[in-house]
């Protein structure tokens, strides 16, 4: 018997592929970031808000993955940027190589922004790279204080957390503090913006951190120049 | 729930590392996986038992290591695992720390065996 070291990730297929598209996205100074929540948290309310708020002629681009329908998509197309629908057909998750694919016909050069909506799970989304430079996970106020302690990989994992819907609070015993705090725990500083697509609570904020992270994502020559 | 995914790409890599080996049947496959890696033990192994059944990997063993979170101090320079998300230095209670290690899912060995039957013709030679 021989024991041969093997010695890489799992996933190593999907790093790579994820590691290419990272190298692509820093090359044409695109910002990607890869949002993530239960199902139903507001991951597309909060897009639409998002798409609505920045000028017409910005150069951004959504992916937006599910399993079945292209609901998100038809939703998302009447602001009139490139949105793509990404339907998985039953995997409960996006890969790098659906993102791969469906960025194929998009050129690189006329985008500073890709937002890719993943398939609603808590779970699985966090074992994936897509070649992103962060992940925002969104947790609204009906789901409890104490998801980041149940599903810690993907709070661990992600540089922002949006707590979301949170124009229900009068209606729902949510603690806001208890919730930051759990998050905390799990991801020590971790960001958190509070908001609510429904009144617009907390947008301008979620506006600012995106503004903040293209500002820091372009590259240093057209930093200068622009 | 990605645990099917996750058993395919362990046996993906075993199939591509025996390439190497001919006259020879993987035994057993190592992984590490970390505490944060969002990874079920017991339905990756449902699954990986699924997929090897009535093939010719179906006697492989999955031998899973399980790597728990912990953290390096920067202000001491200790090494010690998170308990319940405290994250926190025990020693000096710092909390500028570091994740090191708990996030894994890594191929860590394959133990390969010669099949009996080359054995035999390697001795006959």
């Amino acid at each position: 018997m021989q024991r041969v070291p093997l010695e890489r990730k799992v996933l190593s297929e999907n790093d790579r592929v994820a590691a290419e598209l990272r190298a692509r996205f820093q090359e044409h100074g695109v910002l990607c970031l890869n949002i993530i929540s239960s199902p139903g948290s507001g991951k597309t309310s909060l897009l639409e808000r998002t798409l609505e708020t920045l000028p017409k002629h910005d150069r951004v681009a959504v992916l937006t993955g599910d399993i079945q329908t292209e609901n998100d998509a038809n939703r998302l197309k009447r602001f009139h940027f490139p949105v793509k629908q990404i339907t998985t057909g039953g995997t409960c998750h996006l890969d790098a190589r659906m993102i791969e694919r469906h960025l194929a016909d998009w050129k690189l050069e006329d985008l500073d922004l890709l937002l890719i909506e993943n398939v609603g799970n808590l779970v699985c989304p966090s074992s994936y790279d897509l070649g992103e430079a962060a992940k925002v996970v969104v947790l609204s106020v009906t789901e409890g204080e104490d998801k980041p302690l149940k599903y810690p990989s993907i709070f661990f994992k992600s540089d922002l957390l949006i707590l979301s819907k949170i124009d229900l609070l009068p209606y729902v015993p949510f603690d806001m503090e208890a919730a930051a705090e759990n998050a905390r725990k799990v991801h020590p500083g971790m960001e958190i913006v509070k908001v609510s697509c429904l009144t617009g609570s907390g947008l301008h904020e979620w506006m600012m951190w995106l503004e903040q992270q293209r500002r820091a994502h372009k590259p240093l020559a057209q930093t200068i120049v622009g | 729930m990605h645990e099917m995914g996750i058993a395919n790409s362990v046996l993906d890599a075993v199939r591509a590392e025996m390439s190497r080996y001919p006259g020879s049947y993987p035994c057993k496959v190592g992984i590490r996986i970390g505490e944060m890696a969002a990874i079920d033990q017991d339905a990756l192994r449902f699954c990986f038992e699924a997929m090897i059944l009535e093939t010719d990997m179906a006697s492989l063993e999955l031998a899973i290591e399980f790597c728990p979170r912990r953290h390096h101090c920067l202000e001491c320079e200790n090494e010690f695992v998170v308990h319940d998300y405290d994250s926190s230095c025990p020693q000096c209670k710092s909390l500028a720390t570091k994740c090191i290690s708990g996030d894994e899912l890594e191929l860590a060995y394959v133990e390969v065996e010669e099949y009996a039957a080359s054995t035999v013709g390697a001795k006959s030679t």
